[in-house]
Protein backbone atom coordinates (compact mmCIF):
# COMPACT_ATOMS: atom_id res chain seq x y z
CA UNK A 1 0.00 0.00 0.00
CA UNK A 2 2.79 2.48 1.33
CA UNK A 3 4.60 1.60 -2.03
CA UNK A 4 1.39 2.17 -4.46
CA UNK A 5 0.80 5.78 -2.99
CA UNK A 6 4.78 6.82 -3.31
CA UNK A 7 4.55 5.70 -6.96
CA UNK A 8 1.32 7.77 -7.57
CA UNK A 9 2.13 10.30 -5.69
CA UNK A 10 5.15 11.18 -8.38
CA UNK A 11 3.47 13.12 -10.81
CA UNK A 12 1.59 15.07 -8.72
CA UNK A 13 0.12 17.61 -11.54
CA UNK A 14 -0.69 15.80 -14.72
CA UNK A 15 2.53 15.81 -17.09
CA UNK A 16 0.59 16.10 -19.92
CA UNK A 17 -1.85 19.02 -19.91
CA UNK A 18 -5.59 18.04 -19.48
CA UNK A 19 -6.30 20.70 -22.56
CA UNK A 20 -4.10 17.64 -24.81
CA UNK A 21 -6.85 15.09 -23.97
CA UNK A 22 -9.86 17.73 -24.33
CA UNK A 23 -8.26 18.32 -28.20
CA UNK A 24 -7.75 14.35 -28.62
CA UNK A 25 -11.75 14.18 -27.83
CA UNK A 26 -12.74 16.89 -29.87
CA UNK A 27 -11.20 15.48 -32.78
CA UNK A 28 -12.35 11.96 -32.32
CA UNK A 29 -15.70 13.90 -31.87
CA UNK A 30 -15.06 15.57 -35.29
CA UNK A 31 -14.10 12.34 -36.65
CA UNK A 32 -17.39 10.16 -35.83
CA UNK A 33 -19.34 13.03 -36.74
CA UNK A 34 -18.43 12.82 -40.11
CA UNK A 35 -18.76 9.66 -40.65
CA UNK A 36 -22.06 9.64 -39.29
CA UNK A 37 -23.02 12.62 -41.45
CA UNK A 38 -20.97 10.88 -44.42
CA UNK A 39 -21.03 7.41 -44.66
CA UNK A 40 -23.74 5.47 -46.77
CA UNK A 41 -23.93 2.02 -44.82
CA UNK A 42 -26.10 1.98 -41.36
CA UNK A 43 -23.63 -0.17 -39.73
CA UNK A 44 -20.57 2.06 -40.26
CA UNK A 45 -22.75 5.34 -38.82
CA UNK A 46 -23.63 3.29 -35.64
CA UNK A 47 -20.18 2.59 -35.11
CA UNK A 48 -19.29 5.85 -35.75
CA UNK A 49 -21.87 6.79 -32.94
CA UNK A 50 -19.72 4.16 -30.68
CA UNK A 51 -16.58 6.66 -31.69
CA UNK A 52 -18.62 9.97 -30.23
CA UNK A 53 -19.76 8.46 -27.26
CA UNK A 54 -16.00 7.45 -26.45
CA UNK A 55 -14.85 10.88 -27.58
CA UNK A 56 -17.52 12.29 -24.75
CA UNK A 57 -16.06 9.58 -22.25
CA UNK A 58 -12.74 10.99 -22.65
CA UNK A 59 -14.00 14.26 -22.15
CA UNK A 60 -15.75 13.22 -18.56
CA UNK A 61 -12.40 11.33 -17.76
CA UNK A 62 -10.62 14.28 -18.40
CA UNK A 63 -12.73 16.77 -16.79
CA UNK A 64 -12.43 14.32 -14.02
CA UNK A 65 -8.86 13.68 -13.59
CA UNK A 66 -8.72 17.71 -13.76
CA UNK A 67 -10.97 18.34 -10.54
CA UNK A 68 -9.82 14.91 -8.96
CA UNK A 69 -13.35 13.90 -8.55
CA UNK A 70 -15.01 10.41 -9.13
CA UNK A 71 -18.26 12.01 -10.47
CA UNK A 72 -16.81 12.06 -13.95
CA UNK A 73 -15.74 8.30 -14.02
CA UNK A 74 -18.97 7.35 -12.44
CA UNK A 75 -20.52 9.38 -16.07
CA UNK A 76 -18.22 7.18 -17.92
CA UNK A 77 -19.73 4.04 -16.19
CA UNK A 78 -23.44 5.06 -17.76
CA UNK A 79 -22.19 6.42 -20.89
CA UNK A 80 -20.97 2.58 -21.32
CA UNK A 81 -23.89 1.07 -20.42
CA UNK A 82 -26.18 3.06 -22.42
CA UNK A 83 -24.12 2.48 -25.41
CA UNK A 84 -24.18 -0.97 -24.69
CA UNK A 85 -28.14 -0.72 -24.94
CA UNK A 86 -28.15 1.81 -28.55
CA UNK A 87 -26.01 -0.97 -29.81
CA UNK A 88 -28.26 -3.68 -28.86
CA UNK A 89 -31.65 -1.67 -30.30
CA UNK A 90 -29.89 -0.11 -33.05
CA UNK A 91 -28.44 -3.41 -34.53
CA UNK A 92 -31.70 -5.23 -33.97
CA UNK A 93 -33.07 -2.44 -35.99
CA UNK A 94 -30.54 -2.84 -38.73
CA UNK A 95 -31.59 -6.09 -39.04
CA UNK A 96 -35.05 -5.45 -39.20
CA UNK A 97 -34.95 -2.86 -42.29
CA UNK A 98 -32.37 -5.44 -43.90
CA UNK A 99 -34.88 -7.97 -43.82
CA UNK A 100 -37.93 -6.11 -45.11
CA UNK A 101 -35.83 -3.72 -47.44
CA UNK A 102 -32.59 -5.51 -48.39
CA UNK A 103 -30.39 -3.33 -47.74
CA UNK A 104 -28.17 -1.51 -44.96
CA UNK A 105 -27.74 1.60 -46.74
CA UNK A 106 -29.14 4.67 -45.44
CA UNK A 107 -30.57 6.77 -48.75
CA UNK A 108 -32.37 3.59 -49.32
CA UNK A 109 -34.69 3.73 -46.28
CA UNK A 110 -36.64 6.79 -47.34
CA UNK A 111 -40.53 5.55 -46.72
CA UNK A 112 -40.87 8.48 -44.51
CA UNK A 113 -39.33 11.29 -46.16
CA UNK A 114 -42.30 12.03 -47.99
CA UNK B 1 10.33 14.98 -23.29
CA UNK B 2 9.03 12.36 -20.30
CA UNK B 3 7.67 8.98 -20.94
CA UNK B 4 4.16 10.43 -19.93
CA UNK B 5 3.70 12.62 -22.54
CA UNK B 6 5.68 10.02 -25.20
CA UNK B 7 2.77 7.79 -24.14
CA UNK B 8 -0.02 9.99 -24.78
CA UNK B 9 1.60 10.67 -27.94
CA UNK B 10 1.80 7.25 -29.43
CA UNK B 11 -1.70 6.63 -28.06
CA UNK B 12 -3.45 9.20 -29.22
CA UNK B 13 -1.93 9.23 -32.60
CA UNK B 14 -2.75 5.89 -32.82
CA UNK B 15 -6.39 6.40 -31.65
CA UNK B 16 -6.79 8.63 -34.39
CA UNK B 17 -5.12 6.62 -37.45
CA UNK B 18 -7.61 3.50 -36.25
CA UNK B 19 -10.67 6.03 -36.15
CA UNK B 20 -10.06 7.19 -39.58
CA UNK B 21 -9.95 4.09 -40.79
CA UNK B 22 -13.07 3.23 -39.10
CA UNK B 23 -14.74 5.85 -41.60
CA UNK B 24 -12.63 5.28 -44.93
CA UNK B 25 -12.85 1.57 -44.74
CA UNK B 26 -14.71 0.24 -47.51
CA UNK B 27 -15.82 -2.61 -45.96
CA UNK B 28 -17.70 -2.72 -42.76
CA UNK B 29 -15.38 -5.49 -41.85
CA UNK B 30 -12.65 -3.24 -41.93
CA UNK B 31 -14.42 -0.60 -39.90
CA UNK B 32 -15.28 -3.32 -37.07
CA UNK B 33 -11.74 -4.19 -36.38
CA UNK B 34 -10.38 -0.74 -36.45
CA UNK B 35 -13.22 0.30 -34.04
CA UNK B 36 -11.98 -2.37 -32.09
CA UNK B 37 -8.24 -0.80 -31.96
CA UNK B 38 -9.29 2.37 -31.71
CA UNK B 39 -11.13 1.12 -28.25
CA UNK B 40 -7.88 -0.21 -27.04
CA UNK B 41 -6.30 2.70 -27.89
CA UNK B 42 -8.34 4.98 -25.83
CA UNK B 43 -7.87 2.24 -23.11
CA UNK B 44 -4.31 3.22 -22.79
CA UNK B 45 -4.98 6.94 -22.56
CA UNK B 46 -7.80 6.37 -19.64
CA UNK B 47 -4.81 4.74 -17.74
CA UNK B 48 -2.79 7.60 -18.51
CA UNK B 49 -5.86 9.51 -17.09
CA UNK B 50 -5.76 7.38 -13.71
CA UNK B 51 -9.05 5.67 -14.64
CA UNK B 52 -7.74 2.35 -14.55
CA UNK B 53 -11.60 0.99 -13.70
CA UNK B 54 -13.04 2.52 -16.55
CA UNK B 55 -10.09 1.50 -18.99
CA UNK B 56 -11.04 -2.27 -18.20
CA UNK B 57 -14.25 -1.68 -18.63
CA UNK B 58 -13.76 -0.09 -21.91
CA UNK B 59 -11.94 -3.39 -23.09
CA UNK B 60 -14.70 -5.62 -21.54
CA UNK B 61 -18.09 -3.98 -22.68
CA UNK B 62 -16.85 -1.80 -25.81
CA UNK B 63 -14.22 -4.18 -27.60
CA UNK B 64 -15.40 -7.37 -25.91
CA UNK B 65 -19.41 -7.25 -25.81
CA UNK B 66 -20.28 -4.24 -27.96
CA UNK B 67 -18.02 -5.27 -30.78
CA UNK B 68 -18.81 -8.94 -30.73
CA UNK B 69 -22.33 -7.77 -31.51
CA UNK B 70 -21.11 -5.61 -34.42
CA UNK B 71 -19.27 -8.21 -36.31
CA UNK B 72 -22.28 -11.28 -35.20
CA UNK B 73 -24.40 -8.58 -37.28
CA UNK B 74 -21.87 -7.89 -40.11
CA UNK B 75 -21.90 -11.96 -40.19
CA UNK B 76 -25.40 -12.52 -40.20
CA UNK B 77 -26.07 -10.07 -43.11
CA UNK B 78 -23.12 -11.23 -45.27
CA UNK B 79 -22.17 -7.55 -46.38
CA UNK B 80 -19.38 -7.28 -48.92
CA UNK B 81 -17.88 -3.94 -49.91
CA UNK B 82 -19.88 -1.41 -50.41
CA UNK B 83 -20.54 -1.06 -53.95
CA UNK B 84 -19.84 2.16 -55.12
CA UNK B 85 -18.89 5.35 -53.31
CA UNK B 86 -21.74 7.78 -53.86
CA UNK B 87 -22.00 10.50 -55.53
CA UNK B 88 -21.20 13.38 -53.19
CA UNK B 89 -24.82 15.48 -52.25
CA UNK B 90 -25.71 18.87 -50.75
CA UNK B 91 -26.68 17.37 -47.75
CA UNK B 92 -22.95 15.24 -47.45
CA UNK B 93 -20.97 18.61 -48.68
CA UNK B 94 -22.51 20.63 -46.01
CA UNK B 95 -22.32 17.83 -43.49
CA UNK B 96 -18.47 17.71 -44.28
CA UNK B 97 -18.44 21.46 -43.91
CA UNK B 98 -20.31 21.68 -40.72
CA UNK B 99 -17.39 19.03 -38.49
CA UNK B 100 -14.78 21.04 -39.89
CA UNK B 101 -16.57 24.33 -38.86
CA UNK B 102 -17.32 22.18 -35.38
CA UNK B 103 -13.81 21.20 -34.81
CA UNK B 104 -12.59 24.77 -35.64
CA UNK B 105 -14.71 26.28 -32.69
CA UNK B 106 -14.10 23.62 -30.41
CA UNK B 107 -10.26 23.80 -30.68
CA UNK B 108 -10.92 27.39 -30.45
CA UNK B 109 -12.93 27.33 -27.12
CA UNK B 110 -11.12 24.15 -25.18
CA UNK B 111 -7.85 26.10 -26.03
CA UNK B 112 -8.50 28.49 -23.51
CA UNK B 113 -9.29 25.82 -20.71
CA UNK B 114 -6.72 26.37 -18.19
CA UNK B 115 -4.69 22.81 -18.87
CA UNK B 116 -3.48 23.02 -15.51
CA UNK B 117 -4.84 20.33 -12.71
CA UNK B 118 -5.02 21.41 -9.14
CA UNK B 119 -2.12 19.29 -6.91
CA UNK B 120 -4.51 16.54 -5.01
CA UNK B 121 -4.30 15.39 -1.36
CA UNK B 122 -1.97 12.15 -0.80
CA UNK B 123 -4.74 9.96 0.45
CA UNK B 124 -7.22 11.29 -2.65
CA UNK B 125 -4.53 10.12 -5.00
CA UNK B 126 -4.23 7.03 -3.69
CA UNK B 127 -7.98 5.88 -4.21
CA UNK B 128 -8.67 8.19 -7.11
CA UNK B 129 -10.03 6.02 -10.15
CA UNK B 130 -9.98 2.65 -8.42
CA UNK B 131 -12.55 0.19 -8.05
CA UNK B 132 -13.50 0.79 -4.53
CA UNK B 133 -14.36 4.24 -5.13
CA UNK B 134 -16.27 3.69 -7.97
CA UNK B 135 -18.69 1.46 -6.30
CA UNK B 136 -18.63 3.86 -3.58
CA UNK B 137 -19.59 6.54 -5.60
CA UNK B 138 -22.16 4.37 -7.90
CA UNK B 139 -23.92 2.76 -4.78
CA UNK B 140 -24.59 5.83 -2.22
CA UNK B 141 -24.89 8.80 -4.14
CA UNK B 142 -26.01 7.00 -7.81
CA UNK B 143 -28.29 4.32 -6.91
CA UNK B 144 -31.21 5.09 -8.44
CA UNK B 145 -29.32 5.98 -11.60
CA UNK B 146 -27.82 2.77 -11.38
CA UNK B 147 -31.00 0.83 -11.07
CA UNK B 148 -32.25 2.98 -13.68
CA UNK B 149 -29.56 1.76 -16.30
CA UNK B 150 -30.36 -1.73 -15.19
CA UNK B 151 -33.87 -1.20 -16.33
CA UNK B 152 -32.60 0.48 -19.09
CA UNK B 153 -30.88 -2.68 -20.23
CA UNK B 154 -33.59 -4.69 -19.41
CA UNK B 155 -35.81 -2.90 -21.73
CA UNK B 156 -33.10 -2.75 -24.39
CA UNK B 157 -32.68 -6.60 -23.96
CA UNK B 158 -36.13 -6.80 -24.53
CA UNK B 159 -36.53 -4.61 -27.43
CA UNK B 160 -33.75 -6.24 -29.22
CA UNK B 161 -35.43 -9.67 -29.50
CA UNK B 162 -38.52 -8.01 -30.17
CA UNK B 163 -37.34 -6.05 -33.18
CA UNK B 164 -35.12 -8.58 -34.62
CA UNK B 165 -37.50 -11.24 -34.33
CA UNK B 166 -39.24 -12.39 -37.75
CA UNK B 167 -42.43 -13.73 -36.27
CA UNK B 168 -43.48 -14.04 -32.43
Amino acid sequence: MAAEVAARESPNRPMVPITYYLLLAAALFCMGMFGVLVRRNALVVFMCVELMLNAANLTFLAFARMRGDAVGHVSAFFVIAVAAAEAAIGLAIVIAVFRSRGSVLVEDIRTMKH
Amino acid sequence: MNIELILFGAFALLTLLSAGMVIFARSPINSAMALVSTFFFLAGIYVLLWAHTVAVMQVLVYAGAIMVLFLFVIMLLNLGESPTRGRPTLARLVGGAATVGLLAVLVITLLKVPGDAPVMAQEAQATFGTMALLGQTIFTQWLLPFEAVSLLLLVAMVGAVVVAKSRI
